[in-house]
């Protein structure tokens, strides 16, 4: 079944028009970012600073095109080490001084405040709120920009496929129950000789460098990058809101979170036109409150749900809701 | 000392009142409930817009239209707590804060469909004050001192009354509270109504000196969660003084550098205080 699921990804783009292909490759895109974010937030790690790592991922090879000529086959493992090393730098004192709960969102959230605000601040060298435009070359494996939607097709399903591949692989490594004990008790899991902060900055730094990426081949297919859409709290908490209501204890929850938060944006923007600016956000904000409080298991989760059989009457319905999960905390 | 930077750093002073009432508000909400409430700006943002649209689009009084506007946000914080938090009172923090947050792209957007992303003002500017050739706006004096009246107000509200009791109390051990006769679920409500209460005095406060749109709550709710935590979150008094700190750091970034690059130094600073004190400032 899943070789019938990846050979009709594969085949798709033969039979959908350009629109379509965009569409795709956006969720493919997201997707990818979404998961990235799940390998730590699904041990309750909340952080709302991945558009820090996104930000820093998307503008440094951007910039360094720019600027310096290189070529993003250089610049994205450059900004992906810019991501880790700030992950490292807000993560390591995090971890070390137990900084956990509201305080590590509210921290988290600093960061990508931080880093949007920066790039704004320094306006002379990337544009400031405006937005920053890559020098654009045409069809180039240089400048890794391509005009035909199909190579970024390729190119986004591939890393879909990889930001899946990372997902088994910790959820199927050693660290896996030691993240788990983590999640559930801290102190518990330390006193019985578990290294609970290298645990948790090895999956946060994967994250961040895997957020990095996404952010990266983004500008790279947007040729466009403006603070708002890569970094900063929007951007933050989009990320944290469609892990969530997609499924943030499955692999492909992310990415279903995905395909339904723009799906439901393109429906809602196609059926609203553009004299309700605004119209498919407010039905998405009410969506999100909706989906928190009853389902805080996401899509993924409830359908898992239901096809165990764990539905056993409403009341195993409603202890669902007052207890989601142990991973939750 | 240079007469433009005590300038700022005076109107550091009079924006910290504004953000100290703010996050008194929050810090009471969190203090009680245990309840990051992500879209507490954005509340402000509501009453603010109800200001402008009874006084600029149908002539109300001024003054009578910021009553108004604080029983809507009062109403509006009582609903929050009844339609988002309290069905969820009992799962993770984490989540109760991501329904908030859910909460601040539905009010974003709900006022980008009924007003448009324009730019809105009430018309009405107050004067500009000039003390020995130091320039201070008299919104800004006049925010500073309702404010701090709003705080007198809360502080004997919370030490003389019953009600206030016991909400000090529950902050303290909301288990036993219950025992001692204590509906939790009406003091819940008590303080999301004087969360939403504060919220719209800002709103009145807020309307004078700055023009509404959608997205206003973005640019100083992240800058309220900081003080919250730099304070201790559900610490009053340290959010009080954060509140004061944080809006010095801006003030005289924004002198010396600009304002982007100020919110960058006090968010920065914000981080770096966390790795010292973890547990706010002031903590014990």
């Amino acid at each position: 079944m899943i070789a019938g699921l990846a050979l009709a990804l594969v085949a798709l783009p033969y039979f959908v028009a350009p629109y379509f292909m965009h569409l795709l490759i956006q969720i493919l895109l997201w997707g990818f970012v979404y998961t990235s974010w799940s390998i730590m937030g699904r041990f309750g790690f909340v952080s709302l600073g991945h558009g820090a790592f996104m930000g820093v991922g998307a503008y440094v090879p951007a910039l360094l095109w720019n600027y310096a000529g290189l070529t993003p086959w250089i610049g994205i493992p450059i900004g992906i080490g810019f991501a880790v090393l700030l992950g490292l730098v807000v993560g390591y004192p995090c971890f070390r001084l137990k900084v956990v709960g509201h305080y590590f969102a509210l921290v988290t959230l600093a960061l990508s405040q931080v880093v949007m605000l920066s790039i704004v601040a320094a306006r002379d060298v990337t544009g400031g709120s405006l937005g920053f435009t890559p020098k654009a070359v045409g069809h180039s494996w240089f400048a890794l920009q391509f005009p035909e939607k199909i190579y970024f097709y390729g190119i986004s399903l591939t890393l879909w496929f990889g930001g899946l591949a990372v997902w088994y692989w910790i959820d199927r490594g050693v660290g896996r129950e030691a993240l788990d004990a983590i999640s559930e008790d801290e102190e518990a899991a330390a006193s019985i000789g578990i290294n609970v902060i290298r645990e948790k900055l090895r999956v946060t730094l994967i994250s961040a460098a895997l957020t990095a990426l996404g952010g990266a081949i983004y500008g790279q297919y947007m040729m466009y990058l403006n603070p708002e859409t890569v970094s900063g709290i929007a951007v933050s908490l989009q990320i944290v809101f469609a892990a969530i209501v997609g499924g943030n204890y499955s692999a492909v929850g992310p990415t279903v979170g995905a395909l339904l938060t723009i799906s439901l944006n393109e429906g809602l923007r196609v059926a609203f036109g553009t004299n309700f600016i605004g119209a498919a956000n407010t039905i998405y904000g009410i969506l999100l409150v909706v989906f928190i409080i009853f389902m805080p298991r996401g899509i993924v989760g409830m359908v898992q749900d239901l096809l165990s059989g764990r539905h056993r009457g409403k009341i195993a319905f409603y202890s669902a809701i007052r207890r989601p999960s142990s991973a939750d905390q | 000392m240079d007469i433009y930077l005590l300038e700022a750093i005076i109107n550091g002073v009079l924006l910290g009142g504004v953000l100290a009432l703010l996050a008194l508000g929050l810090n009471l909400i969190f203090g009680v409930i245990d309840v990051v409430w992500i879209a507490y700006a954005d509340l402000v943002m509501c009453g603010m817009y109800l200001i402008y649209y009874l006084n600029a689009e149908l002539g109300w009084p001024l003054l009578l239209a910021c009553a108004v506007a604080i029983a809507w946000v009062v109403a509006l914080g009582v609903l929050v707590h009844i339609l988002i938090i309290a069905p969820i009172l009992g799962s993770a923090p984490i989540n109760q804060l991501l329904a908030t947050g859910g909460l601040l792209f539905f009010l974003q957007s709900f006022a980008t469909l009924l007003f448009g992303t324009d730019f809105r003002n009430i018309g009405v500017r107050l004067p500009i004050l000039e003390v020995g050739g130091i320039y201070i706006s008299s919104a800004r004096l006049l925010a500073f001192g309702v404010a701090g009246a709003g705080a007198v107000a809360l502080y004997f509200f919370l030490r003389r009354t019953f009600v206030g009791t016991a909400i000090r109390a529950i902050a303290q051990d909301r288990d036993i509270v219950g025992l001692m006769g204590v509906d939790q679920r009406h003091i819940y409500l008590v303080t999301s109504a004087i969360g939403g209460a504060l919220a719209g005095l800002a709103a009145c406060l807020l309307i004078l000196q700055y023009d509404v749109h959608p997205f206003i709550g973005n640019t100083f709710g992240p800058l309220l969660f900081m003080i919250c935590v730099l304070g201790g979150l559900g610490d009053m008094i340290g959010g009080f003084v954060a509140a004061f700190v944080m809006s010095q750091i801006i003030a005289i970034g924004g002198y010396y550098f600009s304002t982007e690059l100020s919110y960058v130094f006090a968010f920065t600073f914000f981080i770096v205080l966390m790795f010292v004190r973890p547990r706010g400032v002031f903590s014990r």
